[in-house]
């Protein structure tokens, strides 16, 4: 059985009542995911193609997201991280399940409707050399969606377009260049400004950081915490890099395998993991000192993440875990909160 | 001690279009028997160039080792002929790349890939190099290993394929391995499977290890000392406590603080390097770090320093600036300081020294020991 932290509480109710407190939060939520399920079906056959199964990516997460907080979303390849932020956007159709923006149900929404509710959250993608048009100058990658969104035309948007590059860090004369005149850490920037140019509330950013060197990284990093301070900006930072994760986020969610395993604060989900597979993922973090390297025991997950199209019954992480008992295998444990805005799906969390 | 291996002065440049890419320029290092060795820098530094050099593996043109000479084993692999080359590579030298995906060949089965170096290396016959590779693919923890022999490498995943690279560069004995990235492709619970193998590996059979990385963290468990590159030069050597705990040069303090530590205990603002590492064409003529280093005086962009001892710092430790020579203004200045933070810095090492106890017991139990199967 799932442990109750209040043991007199009948353990349906408490469920109940911990679930929708994942999604419902404080009111100030600027997003709210609830039984978000993201599926993409198997086809069999030439001519008449009948579904032979799903890949089942996203299978059910509930979350919110404060306003002007970070999410961190952290998970190995293949966990549906990138999914769960594209389905948010509506660039996927969502299976089943709701997404709330601000109020209002996207899932539900029509096409103008949802045009018009896309200048309200964008999207920076992983890779700055795939996601910038080569043909295209760097000022009509950035002065497209002022055109589509009718915010700005002519003269008001080329200085628009210098004023975005110079929030950025780039020079405001870079308007008629090609991507490929820029290093990769620069081209990030332009994909930054491009996303800040409708003045968004609400920014994906999928692996941000993950193609660019060392030394780069941190110069993109503090330029997303600098505009989330100036623009009062809410971040969802999807990222396979855990300390990365950390150091941006307020709050981290962990992904394995189509669901969220646990979310809690940044510091909470590193001094106190209660899910094995949180625990397994902090200690396979090299850090950069020798003395803790000797000192740190380290927990070495066997085998691989199993196939999305037929996950294991019950806990997913039950083939992987070495607190794995009968139930694990049998009932999926329900995302419950453990302790205040600490939640996990675990038959046995904590030591 | 012999040396295994001692490169000196080695230049490797591409002749292009352009103009003459100096990727490595002017590298000197030695490594014992059974040593570990990590080299450190960003992409272009010229790391991979340094490793593919020592095996010749430089496409000519329009590359080309133009100077240096590379004592491996008491033989100068610089004047062997092709032949002579071809018994080293795989055989006393052998390299595990980044990335496994590309680097098996698609159309060949796992086992063939593996007994083709046994066969012309080690001279078995087909029965025998089944027999071993077998062996190898057990040793390097593929289950059901028998079975899987005549899989192709898609049938298996990043992780597999990454242990069938090393299942394949340990088939001949090598004396030295090149691991090129080897985790970089991979997902952390995985890199940490595969660093654990390679650690147990290198200690079991006393192989020399040369751990090629970006990962500041990857090379601190697992290597003995540390090379940090800079625009084809070493620009600070050291053994790997004294590096972390005693840095001297400004561009590795810059890798450091620039990367957020997942045991921060505040956030702590990053601090990047400024500026793009310089172009490998048109190198500037003074120290390469010049234009991008916050501590630069006058001289540094005049002339180029030597890799050099410091004072006060431990007698191996070398490092390439002219801030850290004696009587150099950086000498005495401590790179905690520099960041602000050493108060956190000492936080941070006393709370992991007493870490939480259930997630040293959690590791404990879960150390290698594989789940209990789930009931039938």
């Amino acid at each position: 059985m799932a442990m109750t932290p209040t043991p007199t509480q009948p353990r349906e109710e408490f469920i109940q009542r911990s679930r929708s407190s994942a999604v419902a939060g404080s009111g100030l939520n600027l997003l709210e995911v609830a039984a978000l399920k993201m599926h993409f079906p198997l086809t069999q056959g030439i001519v008449f193609q009948r579904q032979v199964g799903a890949v089942r990516a996203v299978d059910g997460i509930d979350f919110f997201v404060e306003k002007g907080e970070t999410l961190g979303l952290v998970g190995e390849s293949g966990c549906g991280k990138s999914t769960t932020g594209r389905a948010i956007l509506q660039l996927y159709k969502p299976t089943a399940g709701s997404v709330k923006f601000d109020g209002t149900e996207l899932t539900t929404l029509g096409g103008e409707q949802m045009r018009r509710m896309r200048r309200r959250m964008q999207m920076i993608f992983q890779d700055p050399y795939a996601s910038l048009n080569p043909r295209m100058t760097v000022g009509n990658i950035i002065g497209e969606p002022l055109e589509v969104h009718h915010l700005a035309a002519g003269k008001a948007k080329t200085e628009r377009v210098q004023e975005l590059l110079r929030i950025v860090g780039l020079n405001p004369y870079f308007t008629n260049r090609y991507p490929h005149e820029f290093s990769g850490g620069q081209r990030q920037r332009i994909g930054v400004a491009r996303a800040l140019a409708v003045e968004p509330d609400f920014i994906v950013a999928d692996e941000p950081i993950s193609a660019l060197d060392v030394s780069i990284q941190a110069q993109v990093i503090n330029l997303l915490e600098e505009l989330q301070e100036k623009f009062n900006l809410t971040y969802l930072f999807i990222a396979h890099d855990l300390s990365v994760v950390r150091h941006i986020s307020d709050r981290v969610a962990v992904m394995y395998l189509g669901k969220i395993v646990e979310l809690a604060d940044r510091i909470d989900l590193y001094e106190n993991p209660l899910h094995p597979y949180s625990q397994a993922l902090l200690s396979a973090v090299p850090i950069p000192d020798p003395v803790i390297e000797t000192k740190r025991k380290r927990i070495i997950l066997t085998g691989d993440v199993p196939s999305p199209v037929n996950p294991p019954t019950g806990c997913r992480f039950h083939t992987r875990c070495w607190k794995a008992q009968q139930i694990c295998s049998e009932v999926d444990p329900e995302f419950i909160e453990h302790a205040p805005r600490h939640w996990a799906a675990c038959h046995f969390p904590g030591a | 001690m012999p040396e295994l291996l001692e490169v000196k002065d080695l230049k490797t440049q591409f002749f292009t279009r352009d103009g003459v890419v100096r990727a490595v320029d002017g590298v000197s290092f030695e490594l014992a028997a059974g040593e570990t060795l990590g080299i450190v820098g960003e992409s272009g530094c010229g790391k991979t160039v340094t490793a593919l050099s020592l095996m010749r593996l430089i496409p000519q043109p329009p590359g080309k080792i133009v100077n240096g000479s590379i004592m491996f084993d008491g033989a100068d692999v610089m004047k062997m002929d092709d032949d002579e080359v071809r018994g080293i590579r795989g055989n006393n030298i052998a390299m595990i790349f980044q990335d496994p995906m590309t680097s098996l060949n698609p159309v060949l089965t796992i086992s063939r890939q593996i007994t083709e170096a046994l066969e012309l290396h080690l001279k078995m016959d087909r029965a025998e190099a089944r027999k071993r590779t077998v062996e190898l693919l057990d040793l390097v923890n593929i289950p059901s290993a028998k079975k899987r022999l005549d899989d192709y490498p898609h049938q298996f995943s990043g992780g597999m394929r990454q242990r069938v690279m090393i299942a394949m560069a340990l088939s001949c004995n090598p004396k030295l391995i090149l691991a090129d990235e080897p985790t970089t492709a991979l997902d952390v619970t995985i890199q940490a499977q595969i660093l654990d193998l390679l650690k147990n590996l290198a200690r079991e059979f006393r192989t020399a290890f040369i751990l090629i990385t970006h990962d500041l963290g990857v090379v601190a468990g697992m290597t003995q000392r540390i090379h940090v590159m800079y625009a084809g030069k070493i620009v600070e050597k050291a053994d790997t406590g004294e590096l972390f705990a005693n840095p001297k040069m400004p561009y590795t303090w810059g890798l450091l603080r620039s990367i957020p530590r997942l045991d921060e205990l505040r956030k702590a603002k990053l601090v990047p390097i400024e500026g793009l590492p310089p172009d490998l064409i048109a190198l500037p003529p003074g120290c390469r770090f010049e234009p991008r280093c916050q501590y630069r005086r006058e001289i540094c962009a005049k002339e180029e320093p030597e890799l050099v001892g410091i004072p006060n710092a431990k007698p191996d430790h070398e490092a390439r600036c002219w801030g850290t020579q004696q009587g150099g203004w950086l000498v005495d200045l401590d790179w905690r300081h520099e960041i602000g933070d050493i108060a956190v810095l000492e936080e941070i090492k006393k709370e992991i020294a007493d870490l939480p106890p259930d997630v040293k017991r959690a590791g404990e139990a879960g150390g290698g020991t594989p789940p209990p199967p789930p009931p039938a």
